[in-house]
């Protein structure tokens, strides 16, 4: 192998990281906000995918459907989290939050089966179907390069430069003292909720022309994406970008030069443990130290 | 009172493969076997308060222990039990190792990354001759023994009957000492059974090495009565379902793993005539409604319930709780 290909290999691994590091900023965004890994989050990107879908087959022309899907999904995340979440948020419980995104996520799954079927869709992209860089990477793959980054742009300065950013890292960081300056904790929680939904959508979005629309696509992605958040840091958005590039990555180079393709979940799951065991806060994360 | 309830459901339960059908029976065997993967979990989860998504592939394991064995090297059925219990302590005791640093959460997603990764590890074409890869094994079903005149579907069904019977008493017996009270502690205050001197990474670990048996041995069962083998029953589903069972039937208790062995076979069963996708709408709508009523499950509302009962019947006499 050349090292050209090499480097092809690396890009292609680049683009489809974006989406991994797309649905890994969801999972952040939520474990930040409210310290739980919403293993759901793959169900609802899939969820908000069939919606584009069906909006474009009403006639909406893409982009349009693009920014409706977005809002329908904020609002989705919001009531999903008003509504199932919340009664669960002063329990500590783990087995209680846990179960109930195991719930959620046969809900969505089986809900997505029941409305549009099980049969494969193909899912248009907006991007030109041409192929750049001698093949190895496809007009989606540079485009979805250029809306994932655009996204993560947006999202840094909603955080960075916003007043209710700010508000939402406030409620993240420290609940007692942001409820004790005026800002409504538990609503900012569901405000998150409703971004993390969005996020998921754009990453569902990009994905689908890719792997075809089907109620199961999300399985191997948010495996991706978690090992991509957990590599980084659980706790640092930029960190779980970085991972999720990282794991679009490897997934890249060991399918080709090392594992093969059958054994590429396989991938996942060693980096999960591996990260979990010989440093569980990531690459990126602060080491949480609780006393007792 | 206890003991002959007991036994009235154990002379229910030998009565049945007389009265049912070849198919109703064969349906029970299934129970059973999900009942003690359910318990597995139960153990685990319920009562040492490790959380696993997993145990799909611990019964993998064990199912795929037992084909090999059969197919390749024509063990008999009945050894084959013990050697799938032996390779899935070992698995779930060094899978339990590293996940002793894991709490709640990151253990729940370390599990699920193994089930979703299970199937390919099957299909994995460096050990393509002896799982079968893709198609997987292909196995007989077992003849009563000694001229009994039982056909194969009934002899199966005593077999895992007798099965049942050892595992549950043995989990009774295992929970309700020493070793069951150590285990309790760690997950009620794990800070405090340490400083009691409770060696809890060796508890932790071990618990899910016998947790892994419990799954596995349900697995090799399986596998000895569906006579069939192959990566794709092994899907993240099968974990969900253990869940799914375990939560409903009552995660905090021993009994609950046969209430939710029977909820997770009978309901998708009842179900699928309306929706191909209805039996995990019901599964997932069950799962959070029972999370918000009645997060005892099955098991734990019948405890509380004849508690309850009994407070009316003797006026204000203690409740008395313990491992049951």
């Amino acid at each position: 192998m050349s090292v050209e290909a090499f480097f092809l290999q690396v890009l292609s691994g680049l683009a489809t990281g974006g989406i991994y590091a797309s649905l890994a900023l969801a999972v952040v965004m939520i474990y930040k906000a409210t310290h739980q890994v919403n293993f759901a989050q793959g169900e609802m990107a899939m969820f908000s995918t069939y919606i584009a879908w069906q909006l474009i087959q009403w006639g909406i022309p893409y982009w349009g459907a693009f920014l409706l899907t977005i809002a329908v999904s904020f609002v989705g995340g919001v009531v999903i989290e008003r509504t199932v979440i919340r009664p669960f948020e002063a329990r500590e419980a783990v087995l209680a939050v846990v179960t109930v995104f195991i719930g959620l996520f046969l809900i969505l799954n089986s809900m997505a089966g029941w409305t549009w079927e099980y049969t494969l869709k193909s899912f248009p992209s907006p991007f030109p179907k041409q192929a750049y860089l001698g093949g190895y990477l496809s007009g989606h793959q540079l485009g979805l390069f250029g809306v994932v980054l655009a996204t993560l742009a947006l999202v840094y300065v909603f955080f960075r430069f916003t007043p209710l950013g700010l508000a939402m890292r406030a409620a993240a960081e420290s609940p007692e003292s942001s409820r004790l300056v005026g800002i409504r904790v538990s609503w900012m929680l569901a405000l998150g909720w409703g971004l993390a939904a969005a996020l998921g959508a754009v990453a569902g979005m990009m994905v689908a022309p890719l792997v075809f629309l089907e109620p199961n696509m999300m399985g191997f992605v948010l495996i991706y994406a978690f090992a991509g958040a957990l590599l980084g840091g659980i706790d640092n958005p930029w960190g779980a970008v970085i991972g999720g590039f990282a794991m679009g990555v490897l997934e890249n180079i060991m399918g080709v030069y090392v594992v093969g393709t059958e054994l590429k979940l396989t991938i996942a799951l060693v980096i999960i443990v591996g990260v979990l065991v010989v440093r569980p806060s990531g690459i990126f994360g602060r080491r949480v130290v609780t006393r007792v | 009172m206890k003991v002959l309830g007991l036994l009235a459901v154990i002379a229910v339960a030998t009565v049945m493969p007389f009265v049912l059908g070849d198919y109703r029976t064969f349906q029970l065997t299934l129970v059973m076997v999900y009942a003690i993967a359910l318990l597995g979990l139960n153990i685990l989860t319920g009562f040492n308060g490790q959380f696993s998504l997993g145990h799909g592939a611990f019964y993998a394991i064990g199912s795929y222990t037992a084909a090999i064995l059969m197919a390749h090297y024509n063990v008999p059925y009945w050894a084959t039990l013990p050697a799938a219990a032996l390779v899935c302590l070992a698995a779930g005791f060094l899978f339990g190792l590293p996940a002793l640093r894991l709490e709640g959460l990151f253990l729940a997603l370390a599990t699920l990354s193994l089930a979703v990764a299970m199937p390919s590890i099957l299909k994995y074409r460096g050990i393509g001759d002896l799982t079968g890869g893709v198609q997987g094994l292909v196995l007989f079903k077992p003849e009563a023994p000694f001229g009994l005149p039982l056909n194969q579907d009934q002899w199966l069904y005593f077999f895992t009957l007798a099965v049942t019977i050892v595992m549950f008493v043995l989990a009774w017996n295992l929970l309700r000492g020493r070793v069951g009270r150590a285990i309790v502690a760690i997950r009620d205050q794990p800070i405090a059974a340490r400083a009691m001197g409770i060696n809890t990474a060796l508890y932790k670990s071990l618990t899910f090495g016998v947790s892994a048996l419990y799954a596995g041995v349900a697995g090799a069962l399986g596998a000895i009565a569906i006579q069939f083998v192959a990566p794709d029953s092994f899907q993240i589903g099968l974990s969900f379902a253990f869940l799914i069972g375990a939560v409903i039937g009552g995660i905090y208790s021993i009994a609950g793993a046969i209430f939710g062995a029977f909820f997770v076979l009978f309901v998708p069963h009842l179900s699928e005539g309306i929706s191909r996708a209805a039996p995990q709408a019901i599964f997932g709508t069950f799962l959070i409604v029972f999370m918000f009523v009645m997060p005892v499950g099955i098991a734990g509302f019948l405890r509380l319930a004849s508690a309850w009962a009994r407070r009316r019947i003797h006026g204000n006499s203690p409740v008395r709780g313990g491992a049951t």
